[in-house]
């Protein structure tokens, strides 16, 4: 394999650039969702879009990939609004909440995968790469999918920057302004909710939501300004997208999701160890100079 | 500007009527009036649990109200939204975000800009010269988790200033601040009332409060008294404030 097999194979080509639009979709989302100290959002809504993508398959019988992504799309809205309903209107905490949406949805999901297994019809093979993502099978209608919906994300977030920094920095001051504090929330979970309906078939939706964090968490590392966060995340997550896709697809069967998942460990590993001021071993040298400064001066002789 | 002053003094700031607002169908005010004149600085007094910081939330439409009305400038708080400046507690905010003290200041011009629009060179600017104001200029970009708690309280106070409202509201700005951020919030204080503004400020310490204030409201659940300290201060009304116990000045007969 060499870089001109990534321009002239299809397959290669699909793959990688699939997986970029994933890792820069999810990596500015991302911020915001690690922001607002909601990286478990993205978690419950990727498993939530599971139990969507079973019974769109049942009702049509289909498996265009734009019809099984509106059902991942509706089933994950569906998630977002029952969590944000029952934070809302419970004494049940955001966390247990979280808990609730994932394990319920997803174990409906797996129960459905199951039924259809069983049904043993030929045209079913495939639906589960849904669970771990199978890069190799990204054809090129999948990619112009992701694109478009990709693009709408990003240009809302363009659109919305102000307003959605705000919304993460401080909420209070941002409906006091007169900002519609919960629509901002709505359209933000939305957008989540593309990101994730973005990864299904690359990443699948066990390892989505690692997606969303990791490259938040390590370009947070780098840099203390919003702006600069967000494209070393884009950064981030399409550089493990693509290296982490192509490691699966030169070997047959492995699922791209785990792949892709090691490659965001190591970024994210080696940003939150040797990142210059917030890397934790130099917090961890610093701390110990200033030990020694403050010990009192050792008896001499003893 | 002088005009400005004379519309400010027609219409009253602040009218609030028969407010009660309730958590989970527990009381937390209870059919509270309130009107705050014009060109006042006002300290909201009262025990933890009066319900003072729920009283400026429902006034700037931050809570839902049970019952009651509340006009600010004689409009809804909607429609007067632009003239009035919030300084919410500094927990509110995210200290380790990453943004630089000038960009939180300039989020204090949001409210103008409006949606989509990008704050440009005069939003810079205006907030650049809060940051003066308050003695943070040298602090314009650092990094806002590097601030200390007064300089963090200051940066708060330069965001409302840059709204340039004619109604200011803040809620406990003295908690944990420096001497030195105490002084600049004292001399922000007076310099906004001989500017003809109005201040409604959250305040817990009875004994520094009419040092700083020159109107008061004292409540618990219930508004209990309102007007200038000599008036509201008085051993009966303290009492009902603080549950019966009457309450020893620090520096004063009890």
């Amino acid at each position: 394999m060499s870089i001109l097999d990534l321009l002239t194979d299809y397959t290669l080509r699909n793959v990688a650039l699939g997986s970029a639009l994933l890792g820069i979709v999810s990596g500015v989302l991302g911020c915001f969702a690690v922001l607002r100290r909601q990286g478990l959002l993205g978690d419950a809504l990727a498993h939530a879009a599971l139990p969507g993508v079973c019974l769109a398959y049942m009702l049509t019988g289909s498996k265009a990939p734009l019809v099984l992504l509106i059902g991942a799309g509706i089933s994950g809205w569906l998630g977002a609004w029952l969590l944000l309903r029952i934070v809302r209107d419970t004494k049940i905490s955001e966390d247990t909440s979280l808990g609730i949406v994932l394990s319920v949805f997803f174990g409906f999901g797996i129960l459905l995968l199951t039924f259809i297994n069983k049904r043993n019809d030929a045209n079913q093979a495939g639906l589960d790469h849904f669970l771990f993502g199978q890069a190799a099978t990204l054809i090129t209608e999948n990619v112009v999918t992701m694109a478009v919906l990709g693009g709408v994300a990003l240009l809302a977030v363009g659109a919305l920057y102000k307003e959605f920094k705000l919304l993460a920095f401080d909420p209070g001051f941002a409906a006091g302004i007169g900002l519609p504090v919960h629509g901002l929330s709505i359209v933000l979970t939305g957008l989540i909710v593309v990101a994730v309906v973005i990864g299904l078939q690359t990443v699948g939706v066990v390892l989505m939501a690692a997606m969303l964090v990791g490259p938040a968490v390590a370009a947070r590392q780098w840099t203390n300004r919003l702006g600069v966060m967000i494209l070393l995340a884009a950064l981030f997550g399409a550089a493990s997208g693509v290296s982490g896709a192509l490691l699966s697809v030169t070997e047959r069967g492995i699922p791209t999701g785990p792949m892709i998942i090691l490659s965001m460990t190591a970024i994210t590993l080696i940003s939150l160890f040797l990142a210059p001021e917030r890397g934790l071993v130099w917090a961890a040298l610093r701390a110990r100079r200033h030990r020694r400064e403050l010990a009192p001066p050792q008896p001499a002789g003893r | 500007m002088q005009n400005q002053t004379t519309t400010a003094e027609q219409v009253i700031p602040l009218q609030i009527d028969d407010l009660t607002v309730a958590y989970h169908e527990r009381p937390v005010l209870w059919d509270v009036d309130l009107s705050v004149p014009a060109g006042k600085l006002m300290a909201i007094i009262g025990p933890n649990g009066a319900g003072k910081s729920t009283l400026i939330k429902a006034a700037l439409g931050l809570v839902p109200i049970a019952s009651g009305s509340i006009r600010v400038f004689g409009r809804t708080y909607a429609e007067s939204r632009l003239r009035v400046g919030y300084v919410p507690q500094r927990t509110s905010a995210d200290w380790d975000f990453p943004t630089s003290a000038l960009d939180v200041v300039t989020m204090g011009t949001y409210g103008r800009l409006g949606w989509f629009k990008r704050p440009g060179k005069a939003e810079a600017g205006r907030a650049m010269r809060s940051l003066e104001h308050l003695g943070m200029a040298d602090y314009a970009h650092r990094q806002i988790s590097q601030l200390s708690g007064g300089q963090q309280q200051r940066v708060f106070l330069a965001r409302a200033l840059a709204q340039e409202a004619d109604l200011y509201v803040m809620d406990e700005p003295f908690v944990g601040v420096d001497a030195v951020t105490e002084r600049a919030i004292v001399g922000l204080l007076q310099e906004l009332r001989e500017r003809g503004k109005t201040v409604i400020c959250v305040h817990h310490d009875l004994d520094s409060a009419p040092e700083y204030f020159d109107w008061v409201a004292l409540m618990n659940v219930r508004m209990i008294a309102s007007g200038p300290f000599s008036e509201v201060f008085t051993q009966e009304n303290l009492a009902r404030a603080y549950g019966g116990r009457p309450y020893a000045f620090k520096h004063g007969a009890a």
